[in-house]
Parts: structure tokens; sequence; C-alpha cells
């Protein structure tokens, strides 16, 4: 029994650094409609901020602070600079200059801070919580909390702000937003920001465990896509359950299931995506697209 | 009886073949320039009285990129031969270095832009072991020397006759293997192993030649897991092996792996093992990233110095390696057994370079393939390299060490794994 348990606190350990990521895609889904296949390595990227200024002597959480900030500036000039001049193509060319984007900020980390791995100080105690057998590191818990916040802010943002509602608008109906006053381009570059920010926080969790390279957020993105599509893109409490279900199911099928063992885990995020968009579409907690005929 | 007309008449018919082939569009049968004389009809592309060119192909990107250190060590040598020795027997070595991302589909069109656009002598060095063997039929077809190919796999040297442009150069996974089991067999003859392995050739090669060096002994293997390269994370598989209360742990990893099991062991502190992590993750670049105090008393085994242990401090090719590190390729940090590993491997193919009886690809397979008893500068004391028409693997023997402090001791003596195998 305590084996049990002790393998669930390892999958809401991973399914949590996996929620981390699929909210930032949520974000950047919520605000402009698109999938961001670069949402990892711009989190990475941020990483590699973070890890810089801890480097040169700052301490670690006003680099954090620093990170989050040159992040959200990153963010909107990236929409601005790389987005713009596609805006209002169809979803396929986003979704490529996303894919794009991906080849050149894994490239460009690579570049300026080389492939070895890095450390990445962790602001969590290292020691772990002994609870009848089963042992839980204070790191999964303050991972945990963090995205539960994170979540919180991103669900009071959707719900109840004005900038919440006019988002939602240019995501559904860029057209008509604009013309009920909204301004698009505006809200476009804040939801990247807002997006690479919480990418930011995300790379700032994981780095101390999968330790920092240019390539540590690729594994991560497939989980996160399967997490996200298993809430509903537009759901972020769906972003949550669905990165602890995704990671919970992997460890369990990982540990429990003969045939898969470790050899197949990496399917099991993927028979996710299928299963849910054959069945549910729209998610779990996603509202499915309604159209007037 | 030797007919001294027919010799002449028959020499006569090569220069002319030779002669047409070059009239009618200047290719031999693999689409290169043939030497003359006494190395009549071998293949000359690449290399010329004054150069030669070789070509490399790491991953520069992808997921095993750390990899991508070593062809600056290689870079560094040639270039410091280049500059003070006039190159090899006058020629000078150019080495054009290739990314395939660690994809061998890249490799492959990698190595045929490098024989075809580029028209390298030799492939020396193509990093990984699927990606090796993805080229390694492409060489073989093309009649192109890869040499030392960058790998521990032990497909490189099984077999010479099909795949005679094919050769490795540092021990193998098998050897590296078979060296642990020996080491467990000899020290703690009761173990309990749990292993970790990579899901691919050379996780299976080195798994294989300790489950072969402890069969029939009372070491048990009482768990294994497997991982992908594509896992984001081997928590879970950590997980499970520290279920299994083993009391030896045997790490089969790559650098970024190696680091995440590392770690996990670390801050489990409830499981603690005699930790054996192989020879491509035992660098310091994955050690430190765990902290050093959390690997003390690990085993790997080396078969190379290693930069940081003061006890090659004075020694003459270590000092050398330093100073010339320093001086053609600046901003490098010597002590990243990385570079000396490139070093060692490019001092050890300049060898083969200038042992070649014809300046052709095949004289570079033949010197290859030739070796006695060759030393080569950063092996450790006691390892020489050893090939010949049977025997495939140039260096086959290893030194086990263990981490203390900050750094990997030595310990025991080389061992020369054929003999155990």
């Amino acid at each position: 029994m305590a084996d049990f348990i002790q393998q669930l606190v390892e999958g809401l350990g991973s399914g949590a650094i996996y929620a981390s990521l699929a909210l930032a895609l949520v974000l950047i889904y919520q605000f402009t409609g698109i999938v961001n296949f670069a949402q990892g390595e711009l989190a990475m990227f941020s990483t590699f901020i973070a890890w810089s200024f801890v480097q040169a002597g700052v301490p670690f959480w006003l680099a954090l602070i620093l990170t989050l900030a040159v992040s959200f500036l990153g963010g909107m000039a990236i929409e601005r600079i790389v987005i713009r001049p596609v805006e209002g193509a169809p979803e396929l060319t986003l979704v490529i200059v996303t894919l794009g984007l991906f080849i050149l900020v894994n490239a460009a980390a690579g570049w300026i801070w080389s492939f070895l791995i890095k450390d990445f100080p962790s602001p969590f105690p290292e020691s772990a919580l002994h609870l009848g057998g089963v042992s839980l590191n204070y790191s999964t818990l303050g991972v945990l909390g963090v995205v539960a916040a994170v979540m919180g802010v991103l669900y009071a943002l959707f719900r109840f702000t004005k900038i919440g509602l006019a988002m939602r608008a240019v995501a559904s109906n860029p057209a008509s937003a604009r013309l009920s006053g909204v301004r698009v381009g505006r809200v476009l570059a804040l939801g990247w920001g807002l997006a690479a920010t919480v990418g930011a926080v995300s790379g700032v969790l994981v780095a101390p465990v999968l330790f920092l390279e240019p390539n540590m957020m690729g594994g991560v993105l497939v989980y996160a896509f399967a997490a996200a599509t298993l809430g509903g893109f537009d759901s972020p409490l769906g972003a949550v359950v669905g990165g602890l279900v995704v990671g919970v199911a992997e460890t369990l099928a990982g540990a429990y299931v003969g045939a898969i063992g470790s050899d197949l885990k990496i399917g099991v995020p993927l028979a996710i995506i299928i299963g849910v968009l054959l069945v549910r579409p729209q998610g779990l907690f996603g509202r499915a697209a309604v159209e007037r005929a | 009886m030797r007919n001294p007309t027919r010799t002449t008449v028959r020499s006569g018919a090569v220069a002319l073949s030779v002669l047409l082939a070059a009239a009618a569009c200047g290719r031999s049968e693999s689409g290169g320039p043939t030497a003359q004389g006494a190395c009549a009809g071998q293949q000359t592309t690449g290399i010329t009285a004054s150069s030669v060119k070789l070509g490399g192909i790491y991953p520069l990107s992808g997921p095993s990129s750390a990899y991508g250190e070593i062809p600056k060590g290689v870079k560094a040598y040639f270039d410091y031969v280049n500059a003070e020795k006039g190159g090899v027997n006058g020629r000078k070595i150019e080495f054009t270095v290739r990314d395939d991302g660690y994809q061998p589909p890249k490799s492959v069109e990698e190595a045929r832009r490098l024989v075809e656009q580029e028209n390298v002598f030799a492939l020396f060095q193509t990093l990984g072991t699927p990606t090796s063997a993805a080229v390694m039929q492409y060489a073989n077809q093309r009649k192109v020397p890869q040499v030392f190919v960058s790998s521990g796999a032990s497909m490189w040297g099984a077999d010479p006759a099909k795949h005679p442009w094919t050769i490795g150069w540092q021990p193998s996974y098998l050897s590296e293997g078979a060296l642990y089991g020996q080491y467990l067999k000899a020290d703690k003859p009761n173990a309990r192993v749990a292993v970790l392995y990579q899901n691919d050739d050379f996780g299976k090669d080195l798994r294989a030649g300790f489950t072969k060096a402890i069969a029939g002994s009372s070491v048990k293997i009482v768990a294994e897991q497997t991982y992908e390269v594509t896992d984001p994370s081997i928590d879970p598989q950590m997980r499970n092996l520290a279920g299994s209360k083993a009391d030896v742990f045997l790490d089969i990893t790559t650098p970024k792996f190696g680091s995440q099991a590392l770690a996990a062991d670390a801050r489990n502190t409830g499981w603690n093992p005699l930790h054996i992590i192989n020879n491509v993750a035992s660098s310091p670049t994955v050690l430190k990233p765990v902290g050093f105090k959390n690997v003390q008393n690990i085993v790997s085994a080396a078969f190379f110095k290693d930069p940081s242990d003061p006890q090659w401090a004075d020694d003459a090719e270590m000092k050398q390696y330093k100073e010339k590190l320093k001086q053609y390729a600046p901003g490098l940090d010597p002590s990243v057994p990385y570079y000396t590993q490139g070093w060692a491997a490019a001092a050890s193919v300049t060898k083969v370079l200038a042992a070649m009886k014809c300046p052709t690809r095949e004289g570079l397979m033949e010197s290859a393939r030739n070796l006695k008893d060759v030393p080569s500068e950063l092996l450790l004391p006691g390892i020489v390299m050893n090939t010949g028409p049977k025997d495939s693997y140039p260096i086959e023997s290893l030194q086990l060490q263990k981490f203390q402090g900050e750094r990997w001791t030595l310990f025991g003596k080389v061992i020369d794994t054929r003999v155990g195998l």
C-alpha cells in the first residue's frame, strides 16, 4: 500500500511539472487562439536568464522577479516582431511560425549558454517529509503549491477582469472585438507576455529537478500538450487536473502494467491525446465551440 | 615463372585504363580520383601532397548535444599540429564538423554532404551509436573510411569483412560492462544489482557485457528499468529501482540522465547502494551540477587521463595538452574531459595518418587495422592501441576509478578486458 501511495506521489510530482507548462499553453490559447509550440523553449530560455542572474550574484528571489519581468517584455516583443506580421493568417501559418520559433530559441540558447548541463538552485528545502513509509519531497509540495497559485490567478484573470473579457473576445472573434473598441494588438501582446511569464515560472520550477540545458523542456512539452488536451485548452483548472492525471497515469502504468513498463511510458500521454480528441474534443473542463449556422 | 614483358604490358594496361578513366570522367568506380604508381587504383579523394580533409559528425544540437564539445578538442589538436609540426607528413589537416542533432537520417545526410560535396578523405569521428550505425552502411557502400567512431558499441569491429571501412576507437561498451561485472565478482561477490539502462544499442551492449561477466557467479541482477532518450525525467524509474533494496546500482546512462540518476540517488536517503556509473556519464560536467558532495565514492572506469587529476600535473602530455588547448582554443576549460577525449582521439588518428604506406583511403584503413602496441597521447599509462586483421577494437583496456573529493581517483590495475572475455 505504501508503495502504491509512493507511486501516486511520484506521479503527482511529475504531473505538477506538466501542469505548470500546460498553464502557459492554456493561457496563450485563451488570448490568441493558437497553440504555441515554442512555449516550452521560451520557458527554457527564461530559466537560462534566471540562471545567468544567479550566476552574476543576484539573490534568488530578486533574480526570479527580474526574470519574470524580462520574460513578460520578451514575450510581448516576440508578438510584435514575429507574430504581428502574420496576424490574421490561417491558424496553420501561426503554428508553423511557432515551430520555427521553437527551433530558433533552442539553437540560440545552445549558442549562448552551450549544451552542457547546469544546476539550478531550488527555492525549496532539499529534504523530504516522511509519513508512514511514504516520502514526500518538499520540492514536490512547493511545485504543487505554486502551480495551484498560478492557476488561481489565471482563473480570476479570465473570469473577473475586464482584460480577461477583452481577451476572450479577441480569441473568439478578433474582427468583432475590434469593432467593439477592444485594442486587439495590445491584447495579443499582453497574452504573449503573460504566457511567457507563466512559462518562466514553469521553467524555474522544473530546472532543479530536470537540470538546465537547452533541451530541458522538449520532453515536458509533449506531456503538457496531453495535459491541456485532456483538461481542455480553455480552462486553467483543466490544465492542472489534466497535468496531474497524465503524471499519475504515466507513473502508475509504468510501474504496474507489465506490458507498458518504462519502455512504453511515453505512449501514455499520446494515447490520452488521441482518446480525448476522439471522445471529448473540448477536453474534460473545456467548453465546446458552438457556431451559429 | 615471371615474364617481364607481361608485367610491363599489364602495368601499361593499368596505366592506360587509369588514364582513360581520368580522361573519360576523371572519376574512379566510387566517383573520385585514384592514385598512380605503387598504390595505383586506390582512392585519393580529399588528400594531396599538402593537405588532407577529414569530416566529423556530432550532435551540436539536440538531446545529446553535450558531446558537441568533443570536436572542439579535436580541432585544437589539429590546429596545433598544423601550426607547429607542419601537419602530418607535410599535409595540413582540414577538419570539417557537421551537426546531426543525434538523428540518424540527418547523420547520413551530413555524411553524404561531407563525402560528395566537401570531398573529404575520410570521416573521422561520427558520434553516437544509432547515428554512426546509419552512416556505417553508407560509408561501406561508398568505400569511404569511417575511422575511430566515437561510440563504444561493439558493432564497429564485430564484422571487419562486412564493414572493412569502419573502425571504432574507445573500449567497447561490452568491455566496459564486463569490467564492472569482474569488479563486483571480486569485490562484492554477493552483490544484488539494480540496473538502469538507456533503451538502445548502447544501453543493451553495456548491460550484455555485464550480464555475461556475472553469469554463473552469485552476483545477481534484482531489478531492471529502462528509459527512452525522450523521457523528461527518470525519477519514476529510480523510484522503482529503490524499491528493490539492491546494494549495487549500475547506472547506464548518457550525461543528462546520468545527472538525474545521481541526483535521485542522493535525494533518496533511504537507499544507499554502491553507485557504478558508466564512462560516458562520468564527466565532471555531469557530476558537478549534482554537487560533488552527493557523488562521493561512486565508481566508474576510464581509459584516458583525467585533466583534473593532480597525479598528471607534471605529465608531459597533459602539460602540452593544457598549454596548447589554451593557445589554439582560447576560452575552453581544459579540465572538461570532452576536450581531453577529442584531443586524444585526434592524436590517435594523426598517428594512423602518419603511418599510411599509401596516401589513399585504402592506405588509411590498412594503417588503422595494423596498429601494434601504439601508444597515444593522454591514454592512461599501460593502455596502447592494438588492431589486426581479426581485431578491430583499438583500445580494449580500462582502469576503475572512484570519485573522491572533487575528482576521480584511479584504483586497481589497468585491466585488459580481452583476457576476461
